[in-house]
């Protein structure tokens, strides 16, 4: 059977400037064969998004293909035909899904409006016949209540209807290829998990080909029939979905299904690729955790946060986005808090930092409330409660070296008796998380993601703190970054008796370090317990919902 | 002895310094450099008095045609009469002064009377009283562009500060700030140089400012700052959220460090592009201002004051102090205007 599409020798650079090129993707081939999934998996940088744009030819404006490179569609080169024929196939033959729902909608107009103009556009139905048929699709995707939700604007979706409204969108003229790309990373796991069955659902009943790209293999395994695994713009192996997952030939296809976090090991150490290119035995030795010793480090009652919104001209609401929080911390030992986006994880760990204020309850430290000091007070205790937050490439300022950026923690807090001496700190410092001296005197704009957490981390460490809030630390890191990262900070914590508040959307990661688990849900928390107590046998509902979410590769589909 | 560690370590280029790489490959940019850095070495030498010293001096005559004009004979050129040929008339018989005629040749001759050789062209020309069109507008270029630049540091800072202190503590701060503007942008631009010059040049505040020169650039800075302030102020609401600033927050660092240390060099790209392009605008208000007899004082010259004698001369068909000045401040305005260009271009930090 010939295959729907067929990419050969795929090559695109892109123009960095007058003189140089960068290639993202360097002779990627392979086909869609029709009515199947076929998934594109692979890190950031890896060239798999180039690749899927290069089909709809939606590239930027700096991106030359190699006139060698060929993508068959019925016989024709998309690479060839002109921009007129392009335009036709696009939305009706070839479609497309964004990563980000939000800012893939036009703002002002309805939903009903887009999806219609869809309609209009390439199936040359009018007023009545589209807003019949936009009705159909949105009963088809799934969204509550179709004949309000028609005259609703993008903004008043959640983010999980709004991508509903984007695939109503791309399979409204039934095409043959739906181009999915990371269609659910944006989305909270429950509603991941949702947007997955929706699309495997569509692809069995329209009988179409669904190109997935992700960064999450996990993922894939459950809706794919084929696999590609791409890394610096090659493929690294692709195959039949059970063939990758249950014997990958690549190494760092091996490396990828090890690098993961499971939920039902806990090694020592996680597997990074460096130890599967090597060749290095995987560590069998589970972590055990420390016992609570002694009197707790820290101890939270009653924080709680409102936030006043504006509802009308005079009217003021309440938002409360933390209720009541209480918990406790004991040294050297990992607090894992999850939640989804909008549970208020990330303001309990702001109000820990006292980056953001508490609207009542206390937090005490050593005999002291912190939630009561002033923030000339504060400031003592600043270098003793540190924070690393998500987003590696905001949270360092791009005009400091990495150099400044370790000794500015230093001069304020004192630390070392001149900038020499602070220097010397700094740089034992970066050699720590496992970076070359010569990162002194670099930029974090000449590092890459992984390596820059690096460098917050090491930041944190300058002050010596005792209690590190990791606020989605990980979040923003590949998978292979990620484990390497997360052994870093467990060395780190085994090392200098670190307490942590390890704060992560993914259930797998707070499962793998954390010892204990609040699980919150819309500012509450809705249940706690020994991270294994609650992975194993979840009491809340919320709690057991958020499990079954979790992908889990080919052993659930 | 202890060698400094840091000092012994790699440092990798920083921005500014990539900036400069990158303005080096734009030619339009290098030339405006150099055209800018030409004008800026002429304002120094004609500072420190090394050239165009003696533009006040009657070097040629009255209107003086260039040189590549050549002289004009048609009279028009002197209005001085000649004085009729020929010997006095001996009086000494009748006059009752007679006596002390020879007193007073020896008087006369005590004192020197270097007569200057009028010229009939000058380089450039010469204005109505035979002053050099040439050395007026090198030491008109002193005064505008000290006004320009002067007045723009000045905007500059007053933007600036207010700008980061009401972007970044928002709040009643904020509030206020913002009603300082609304109040200075709420009133016509030049009703508010009036007033200003008003109260400056011949109110009770006047002459405490010292040269006039001085009383321009403050009450240019005084109305321009508005811009600056708004950009700024709309830069820091901006940074002021970002992880970085949060994160300098949770190692203590206090409030001027994150508005001056962390925040000021993210954004100073923005303040630099801002500063350049307001010397252009100021010295053309430097110009405006002059030309309307609310610059700079009668014994001093600028562009300003050499386009408001040109429009009387130029009913006469005298048009090279015209000219002269606005060739000048064309080719340093067009100049300079290329330059903040290219260093908007250079300095697009495509970092983050």
């Amino acid at each position: 059977m010939n295959p729907l599409i067929s990419v050969q020798d795929l090559r695109v650079s892109f123009r960095m400037s007058k003189t140089h090129t960068a290639q993202a993707v360097k002779g990627v081939s392979f086909d869609i064969p029709a009515n199947s999934t076929v998934a594109l998996v692979g890190e950031s940088g890896s060239g798999k998004s180039v690749t899927a744009m290069s089909i709809v030819r939606l590239l930027p404006e700096n991106a030359l293909v190699d006139a060698r490179s060929k993508i068959l569609y019925n016989g024709r080169d998309l690479l060839g035909i002109p921009m007129q024929d392009m335009r036709t196939l696009r939305g009706k033959d070839i479609s497309v899904v964004f990563q980000e729902p939000m800012s893939s909608l036009n703002p002002v107009f309805t939903v009903g409006e887009q999806i219609a103009e869809v309609l209009r556009i390439h199936l040359r139905l009018n007023a009545r016949q589209a807003l019949d048929r936009t009705l159909d699709l949105m009963t088809e995707v799934g969204i509550p209540n179709p004949k309000e939700r028609l005259k609703s604007y993008p903004h008043e979706l959640s983010g999980g209807q709004q991508q509903r409204v984007m695939i109503a969108m791309a399979i409204a003229c039934e095409p043959k290829l739906l181009i999915a790309d990371e269609p659910t990373t944006a989305l909270d796991v429950t509603v991941q998990r949702q947007i997955m069955e929706l699309l495997a659902r569509l692809q069995a009943r329209q009988k179409m080909s669904i190109l997935f790209i992700s960064h999450d293999l996990g993922l894939v395994g459950e809706i794919s029939n084929q696999v590609i695994v791409m890394r610096s713009g090659e493929v690294r192996e692709a195959g039949d979905v059970a063939r990758i997952f249950n014997t990958p030939v690549d190494a760092y296809t091996q490396a990828l299904l090890a690098c993961r976090p499971r939920l039902d090991a806990r090694p020592r150490r996680l597997a990074v690729i460096d130890d599967i290119v090597n060749k290095r035995p995987p560590i069998t030795e589970q972590r055990v955790s420390l016992p609570p010793t002694g009197p707790a480090l820290v101890e939270v009652k009653g924080l709680r946060k409102d936030y006043p919104l504006k509802a009308g001209l005079f009217k003021r609401r309440i938002f409360t986005a933390v209720k009541k929080a209480d918990f406790s911390l004991y040294k050297g030992r990992t607090l894992g808090v999850v939640g989804e986006s909008g549970s208020g994880k990330t303001t309990l760990g702001m109000m820990l930092t006292r980056l953001t204020d508490a609207t009542a309850g206390s937090i005490m430290f050593e005999g002291i409330d912190l939630a009561q000091l002033t923030p000339a007070q504060m400031r003592v205790y600043r270098s003793r409660i540190q924070i690393i937050f998500q987003n590696p490439y905001a949270s360092l300022n791009p005009r400091f070296t990495v150099g400044q950026i370790l000794i500015e923690p230093m001069r304020i807090h004192r630390i070392g008796q001149d900038d020499n001496d602070r220097a010397r700190l700094a740089l034992a410092m970066i050699e720590k998380v496992g970076l070359t001296r010569e990162a002194f005197g670099k930029y974090p704009h000449e590092f890459s993601g992984g390596q820059r957490q690096r460098i917050a981390i090491a930041r944190c460490l300058t002050m010596k703190p005792e209690i590190i809030v990791c606020d989605e630390s990980v979040s923003a890191l590949d998978v292979s970054v990620q484990a390497t990262v997360l052994n870093l900070l467990l060395d780190l914590q085994e090392e200098f008796g670190l307490t942590y508040l390890f704060i992560s959307h993914d259930l797998a990661v707070v499962k793998y370090m954390a010892d204990e688990v609040l699980v919150m849900n819309q500012g509450e928390i809705v249940e706690r317990g020994s991270s294994e107590a609650i992975y194993a046998r979840p009491q809340h509902p919320y709690t057991k919902q958020l499990l079954s979410s979790i992908p889990r590769g080919l052993a659930c589909a | 002895m202890t060698t400094d560690l840091s000092q012994t370590l790699p440092r990798s280029p920083g921005v500014w310094a990539q900036a400069w790489t990158r303005l080096k490959t734009d030619r339009v940019g290098m030339v405006s450099l150099y055209v800018t850095l030409f004008f800026i070495t002429l304002v120094l030498l004609a500072q420190m008095g090394l050239v165009a010293k003696d533009w006040q001096k009657e070097v040629g005559t009255p209107f003086a045609p260039p040189h590549f004009v050549g002289k004009i004979t048609d009279g028009s050129q002197s209005a001085v009469v000649d004085s009729i040929a020929g010997p006095n008339v001996d009086i000494s018989d009748v006059d009752p002064l007679a006596p002390r005629y020879d007193e007073w040749r020896e008087r006369a001759a005590q004192f020197k009377t270097a007569i200057i050789e009028k010229s009939d062209t000058l380089p450039f020309g010469g204005d109505q009283l035979g002053r050099d069109v040439l050395s007026k507008v090198i030491k008109g270029a002193q005064v505008s562009i000290t006004v320009g630049l002067a007045a723009a540091l000045f905007a500059t800072l007053i933007g600036t500060i207010l700008g980061a202190i009401g972007g970044y503590f928002g709040g009643w701060v904020g509030d206020f700030l913002e009603w300082v503007y609304n109040v200075f942008t709420a009133i016509p631009y030049i009703l508010l140089v009036f007033a200003l010059a008003a109260v400056l040049k011949s109110g009770p505040l006047a002459g405490t400012l010292g040269s006039g020169v001085w009383t321009v650039v403050i009450i240019l800075s005084l109305v321009g700052w508005t811009g600056i302030y708004r950009l700024v102020r709309a830069e820091y609401m901006k940074h002021r959220s970002r992880e970085y600033v949060r994160a300098a927050e949770a190692i203590g660092a206090s409030h001027g460090s994150r508005m001056f240390a962390h925040i000021l060099p993210n954004i100073s790209h923005v303040v630099l592009v801002q500063l350049s392009l307001h010397v252009v605008g100021f010295i053309k208000a430097e110009v405006i201002l002059s030309f309307l007899g609310l610059g700079v004082p009668i014994d001093m010259v600028s562009w300003g004051t050499m386009l408001s004698e040109a429009q009387t001369e130029l009913v006469l068909g005298k048009w090279w102090q015209l000219a002269a000045a606005t060739g000048f401040m064309a080719a340093f305005v067009t100049a300079f205007a290329l330059l903040t260009d290219a260093l908007r271009d250079a300095l697009d930090p495509k970092l983050r």
